[in-house]
């Protein structure tokens, strides 16, 4: 992989600005309140900056890119429903969680439904999601590094495991915004102006089709190093240099591949001729041009059933969001529940405006870096693109700017992940929420998806992280939504429900990462659960809250009160 | 700050201070949900319910149909707009600002909502 040498200056200034920023942040913060809640002081622009620098994770930055370069239209829906999330958050959500102040996910069950077994239930999964999110962002950090500057990979996962380590556990959530607000606008630019230029060099080269009835070629005469062993798909005879191991031989020299699959050994060097069509890596269909532009062709990766795939994930995505344990506390640093709705209407916007771009890399991706397809590496397009594309030192240094910005996603959106981590941890399980034990409870909630890291097979960041919003989509979904809208909900429900809906998700999630069942139905059901357990974890708290109909909380009219009356009319809130 | 109530042990009432003189029956009542009190948000909830809902229902329909779309006509597919495939530039482009309008509809309706209940409030 060849990186630009300001990758490694542009990394280093964005981590270091994030450590100032986080350390002229910590003068403020003095006291458990200042650490967690930013004193509720953080106007409704810095707030939406903020949810948002947060929330556009590894998988915004360069995984959807790295999606929809690999299966195109249909993956679309991730983008989307990433940001539809917010608004399903708006609509349900925003304004009553606000006003019920509660801080956390375990806040809000046991202010609703007084029970502290359900409060527990919810910190589990909190950390659960939690560190199922974090992952794929170590994931990422240790993947740009590598592709920037040979790293290994297990060094960029370090050392974004424990800058953001350090930073949550000595500034907390005040000196975060900062760092989140100033992170959002720096991964807006780095992705904006390179793909400016990269639109323009398109143009300028005669606006290659990307939509015509070929299989993606070679641009350039290209060589490829294999960093990991991989099976390749060849739909055209291709004739090529090799050096290194291939189909169990070792070669030195020309060879020419017919159709069918080859296998690559790990640090072999591939040598392809202009225009040469590009082999794909196994797992992948070798798509033509004109079937990826299409809708339901490949459901993102599940071919037989594309309608099934994409419903799935619109469920998951646009649930989901609500129940990731960073955005919810985000919630409580607005002033009030109007606040809470405006800020979620500025979020919108600003995701709005980010997501129009990652597209724009995941299609050029498919012209100037087609070799990624051969790896299967696509999550790398977003970093090589300016330098593949454009070349020379304007390519460099845009190069340099993505790669800043691709860790200014890491660093923000595992903060705030560890920031509700840890959060949770302090209160719920191993302290009593004093700063103290906040700072023990960081280092626990860091160190645990480190090692995570360092131990799992790399998947693609947006699945893992599409995984993830399964889960918060069959867990506190149903439970915000029910617990905000419906008074008869009660907490056996909600604990039957959050069980029922959680463990599905999780087992599901668990099968898919560690391999199992990839094809057929349930390949399918197990990789996209949302569409299953959705509604299973709605049926399930509605049926059992209504058998345990006496459980419902004596005083459910002055908790209703609290969540939806607006502040102008002085109600008396916790 | 407390209002001027004879039992204040019963009722505080936070006001900001330009709101004090609001501080009359039907909030008291709110405040410890008696029936009219509960009736008054209740009728809240249900609006700001029926304004969620039937948001929801434009998005399912106009943006959750499209897979249906897509399925039902494969054409449509392949059909170009403004030098875009359809399929693109709805979910590549038009998709956010749809999804922001519909956000803008629903802050100006919650807040008319709750507009409409604190007026009656004040003028009962």
């Amino acid at each position: 992989m060849t990186g630009s040498p300001y990758a490694l200056p542009a990394i280093a200034l964005v981590t270091v600005a994030t450590l100032l920023i986080g350390a002229y942040g910590v003068r403020f913060a003095r006291t458990t309140s200042d650490f967690l809640v930013a004193s509720r002081t953080v106007t409704p622009g810095w707030n939406a900056s903020a949810i948002s620098g947060e929330y556009l994770s590894a998988a915004s930055f360069l995984g959807v890119a790295g999606l929809v370069m690999k299966y195109g239209a249909d993956v679309l829906w991730y983008p989307v429903g990433f940001t539809a999330g917010y608004l399903a958050m708006l609509l349900f959500v925003a304004a009553p969680l606000r006003r019920s102040g509660a801080f956390t996910l375990p806040d809000f069950a046991e202010a609703r439904l007084g029970s502290r077994r359900l409060r527990l239930i919810c910190a589990g999964f909190v950390v659960l999601i939690g560190w199922l999110y974090l992952v794929p962002q170590l994931q990422g950090a240790g993947l740009t590094l590598g592709t920037v500057t040979g790293a290994p990979y297990w060094l960029g996962a370090v050392v974004v495991g424990v800058v953001v380590t350090a930073n949550v556990a000595t500034g907390g959530m005040r000196s975060i915004t900062f760092v989140q607000a100033f992170q959002y606008w720096l991964k807006l630019t780095a992705l904006a102006v390179p793909a400016f230029f990269l639109l323009l060099v398109w143009r300028g080269g005669g606006t290659d089709s990307l939509t015509a009835d070929d299989v993606p070629v070679f641009p350039a005469e290209t060589t490829v190093d294999v960093q990991v062993d991989v099976t390749v798909t060849v739909v055209e005879p291709v004739a090529l240099v090799a050096d290194g191991l291939v189909d169990g031989t070792a070669v030195d020299g020309p060879l020419r591949w017919q159709p069918g699959p080859h296998d690559i050994a790990k640090g072999t060097e591939l040598t392809f001729p202009v225009g040469a069509p590009v082999p794909h890596a196994d797992q992948l269909d070798a798509l033509d041009n004109a079937t990826w532009a299409i809708p339901l062709s490949t459901g993102g990766g599940h071919p037989e059933f594309p309608l099934f795939a994409t419903y799935s994930l619109i469920l998951a995505t646009f649930l989901g969001t609500m129940g990731l344990p960073h955005v919810l506390v985000r919630f409580y640093t607005n002033p009030d529940g109007r606040a809470a709705r405006r800020t979620t209407l500025l979020v919108l916007g600003l995701l709005g405006v980010f997501y129009l771009l990652p597209t724009v890399y995941g299609a050029l991706g498919r012209l100037y870096t087609p070799q990624l397809l051969l790896t299967g590496q696509t999550d790398a397009a977003v970093l090589l693109l300016p330098g593949a594309a454009i070349g020379g030192l304007g390519g460099q240094l845009l190069g340099a700017l993505v790669a800043a910005g691709a860790f200014a996603a890491f660093l923000s959106t595992s903060s705030g992940l560890l920031v509700s981590v840890a959060g949770v941890l302090s209160t719920d399980v191993v302290g009593r929420g004093s700063v103290r034990s906040f700072r023990r409870a960081a280092a626990v909630a860091g160190i645990v998806p480190l090692v995570l890291t360092l131990q799992v097979v790399s998947l693609d960041v947006s699945v893992v992280v599409g995984l993830a919003f399964a889960v918060a989509a069959s867990t506190f979904c149903p439970l915000l939504v029910l617990g905000i809208w419906w008074r008869g909900l009660t907490d056996a429900g909600a604990a039957a429900g959050l069980l029922a809906g959680g463990m599905l998700s999780t087992g599901a999630v668990l099968i898919t990462v560690l391999g199992g069942a990839r094809g057929g139905w349930l390949g399918v059901l197990l990789a996209q659960p949302a569409a299953l357990t959705v509604p299973v974890a709605f049926f399930v708290m509605v049926v059992v809250s209504r058998l345990t109909a006496r459980r419902v909380p004596s005083d459910i009219g002055r908790i209703m009160v609290v969540l939806h009356a607006p502040e102008s009319l002085g109600v008396r809130r916790p | 700050m407390s209002g001027p109530e004879p039992e204040p042990q019963r009722v505080r009432i936070d006001l900001a201070a330009r709101r004090r003189v609001r501080v009359d029956r039907a909030l008291r009542e709110i405040e410890e949900q008696t029936r009219v009190g509960e009736v008054l948000v209740e009728g809240l909830i249900r609006a700001q319910l029926a304004v969620a809902l039937r948001l929801s229902a434009v998005v399912a329909v106009l943006l959750g149909g499209l897979p249906l779309l897509f399925a039902a006509a494969p054409g449509l597919a392949e059909v170009e707009v403004l030098g875009m495939r359809l399929p693109w530039l709805l979910l590549g482009v038009l998709a956010y600002p749809f999804l922001f309008a519909v956000a803008w509809v629903h802050v100006r309706q919650a807040e008319r909502n709750e507009q409409d209940l604190t007026d009656f409030v004040d003028s009962s």
